[in-house]
């Protein structure tokens, strides 16, 4: 065990992973992360970029991944906001990387160094087109170094990139981390081609498993990359069919992570109150049902992991008995929406929503989930009514 | 020429025709317009790099968006056609992941000195071990002819109907003063010179920048009435000091097409040429590679350096 910050976890998890290359630009809270890298990288046979901008780094890790490296950035909602037109390169080119984005209040400059979970809905929609992302949001220092190591299998077993949302706090605070790596087996490595050179090698073909096998440049293969709309040869092309085609896959490709990355569920199976939190608000929440449950209610939590794509299956089935479901995020209401989407007309829903650059409290956790309760008792009508409750 | 200077020594002559062999065919017919100078600089690459490779199977072609950009497409190599003005970006990630492969860099005004200003002169700043050509044609052509920070004044193009009014960019001098160890400029009206400073380019060890000037015709020509492909590559001889005096004594577009803009005399060859450490020299990874993703062992306890 080792006593770190979440940011020096972000980058010890990165090195156990595999990852080699880091591309950055300075920004705070996520600062921490490059100069951690700066100082691994060099020791362990990696290279550190600092670019000149955030479109420059994600460019770089994007031509690393290429070259053969596990690569990565780290930054924070402005420079996230700056790679948004990469991570879409990156998607529909299928490159494996991971991109970091510690969520500070916004938008525009904002509050620089205090916590929000603000980019949730921009790590899905940020791009223009049809991208659907990979998003994981650690709760935890620990869960940071895990999630970080699972982000590089489900980006280079998935040839996707994969974005990692830490909010301020879990990247400032410092708690005690195991650096094992949970399970050497488990880091996947990009899938390799079969075929020989020569010309009827495809770079964009997939089978079954949906993932071109796509080999890094300079190994004996000669090929195209673009971010154009491309036939499986890896050449631009206008014909629709073959773009909605590519569109439909990538899309069916990155649905596959539903089923890789667990939730945590903390005492759900009687809850009638389910707390639905992520990043630090998940932690607030679970100590909100230990009080609630000595209180007598019967609440739970459930936290995703995995933010991007929505596991919606999961959540039916999680929150199918819960009376009312509580969701709290640090933002004016954001991932609410897809609980919403997912169970309305099934269960009450009560977004507890908190945006200015604070935490949501225990207490806070508590005191709405009990009123929603109390609220779900005493109303009639439509079930899938929304009664928000904003902090601040 | 400074005698610290390092270059990588070619292998043999040029061959005529032999360039056909590196060019993409299964990606013909290519897509730029009758009279563009792109066809001629790839031409003049392609003949270099046949002289040197039997294959391009370590050459990786980068390039951002635009008609100069398309280029690359159409050479049998390792291409990487990027985001609109973040080719060198891309290049540098790949450079310093893979120093074992020769990275050359295609891009156009638009793309290398407007949206990707910034990463031009980084790149020159760092001195990371790459060619840049950059291929000026002093507009945006696949966009429809709009003004490029480097279109002179007075050109009317599709943004500034009235004449251009601001002042553009001297890109090689640009590239020069960010600290390029090489810097030179060529014309598509001479392309054994673009082949032939190509080829020093290739040959530098450093930051190595080709800025070649070529026409657009369709776009930048028709609607300045610069004539046709013909006429704008022999306006092109006019600003070339070192052509033959028979053709510089012949009829300028301008005196041609009074009162149209005027392009101004651009000096011409390796205007700049010096040594210092390259990036991968100064971070150690010159020569070899970083490790790869699927060979990379995975780190746990005691063999993690640095924790």
């Amino acid at each position: 065990m080792k006593l770190m910050q979440g940011n020096e976890a972000c980058a010890a998890g990165a090195i156990a992973a595999g990852c080699r290359f880091f591309g950055g630009y300075p920004i705070s809270p996520s600062s921490e992360v490059a100069e951690e890298m700066a100082k691994l990288l060099p020791k362990n046979g990696g290279v550190f970029l600092q670019a000149e901008d955030e479109m420059a780094s994600l460019g770089a890790v994007i031509g690393a991944a290429l070259g053969g490296s596990k690569a990565m950035t780290a930054t924070s909602g402005p420079g996230f906001s700056l790679m948004q037109e990469h991570i879409g390169y990156g998607y529909l080119a299928e490159i494996p990387c991971v991109i970091v984005d510690v969520m500070r209040g916004g938008p525009s400059t904002g509050l620089p160094t205090a916590p929000s979970q603000g980019d949730v809905m921009q790590a899905q929609w940020g791009t223009h087109g049809d991208r659907v992302a990979i998003a994981l949001a650690p709760s935890s220092v620990q869960e940071v170094y895990d999630l970080m190591i699972q982000a590089f299998s489900l980006s280079e077993s998935l040839r996707t990139p994969v974005i990692v949302l830490m909010d301020e706090v879990v990247a400032h605070m410092r708690e005690g981390v195991d650096l094992t790596v949970p399970d050497k087996a488990s880091i996947a490595r990009r899938p390799l081609p079969t075929e020989p050179p020569g010309v009827s090698f495809e770079p964009y073909r997939s089978g079954d498993d949906l993932v071109p096998h796509v080999p890094d440049f300079g190994v004996g293969y000669r090929f195209h990359v673009t971010g154009l709309m491309h036939d499986e040869r890896g050449f631009p092309t206008s014909n629709t069919d073959v773009a909605a085609a590519l569109l439909a896959r990538l899309e069916k490709k990155v649905h596959l992570a539903k089923d890789l990355v667990a939730p945590e569920s903390y005492l759900m199976d009687d809850a009638d109150i389910a707390i639905v939190a992520y990043g630090i608000t998940g932690r607030t929440a679970k100590a909100a049902v230990d009080v609630l449950r000595s209180k007598g209610k019967k609440a739970g939590l459930l936290r995703p992991r995995l933010l991007w794509p929505v596991q919606d299956e999961m959540l039916k089935s999680a929150l199918a008995n819960a009376e009312v479901v509580v969701v709290a995020e640090m933002n004016r209401g954001q991932w609410v929406r897809e609980v919403e989407r997912i169970v309305a007309g099934d269960t009450w829903i009560y977004p507890l929503l908190k945006a200015g650059g604070s935490m949501i409290t225990t207490d806070e956790v508590v005191s709405h989930a009990l009123s929603a309760s109390d609220r779900s008792s005493a109303a009639d009508g439509a079930r899938s009514s929304r009664q928000d409750l904003r902090i601040g | 020429m400074n005698a610290e200077v390092k270059v990588k020594a070619p292998t043999r002559a040029p061959m005529v025709g032999a360039e056909k062999r590196l060019l993409r065919h299964a990606m013909m017919p290519h897509m730029l317009c009758p009279g563009c100078g792109h066809g001629i600089v790839l031409d003049a690459m392609l003949a270099v790099l046949s002289a040197r490779y039997d294959n391009l199977d370590n050459v990786a072609f980068v390039a951002g968006i635009g008609c100069s950009s398309r280029i690359v497409g159409y050479i049998d190599a390792c291409t990487l056609h990027t985001t609109h003005g973040r080719p060198l970006s891309f290049a540098t990630g790949l450079k310093l992941a893979r120093p074992d492969l020769n990275v050359i860099v295609v891009t156009g005004d638009g793309d290398g000195v407007s949206i990707g200003g910034n990463h031009l002169i980084h790149a020159a700043r760092r001195n990371i071990d790459i060619t840049c050509v950059l291929l000026n044609n002093e507009i945006y052509g696949m966009t429809g002819g709009q003004a490029a920070p480097t279109t002179v004044p007075g050109a009317y193009t599709s943004t500034t109907p009235q004449g251009n009014t601001q002042h553009p960019f001297d890109v090689s001098e640009l590239v020069k003063a960010a600290g390029a160890t090489f810097v030179a400029r060529a014309s598509s009206y001479r392309p054994q010179v673009v082949g032939d400073i190509f080829g020093q380019a290739l040959d530098h060890v450093g930051f190595s920048f080709l800025e070649v000037m070529t026409d657009c015709t369709e776009y930048f020509g028709r609607t300045n009435r610069f004539g046709d492909g013909a006429d704008m590559l022999m306006s092109q001889s006019r600003y070339d000091p070192s052509i033959d005096a028979d053709l510089a004594s012949r009829a300028t577009v301008e005196e041609l097409t009074n009162p149209q803009p005027v392009r101004p005399v651009l000096p011409k060859g390796i205007l700049h040429r010096s040594s210092r450490l390259t990036l991968e020299e100064t971070l150690s990874v010159s020569g070899g590679r970083c490790s790869s993703a699927n060979e990379i062992e995975v780190l746990d306890g005691d063999t993690r350096r640095g924790f």
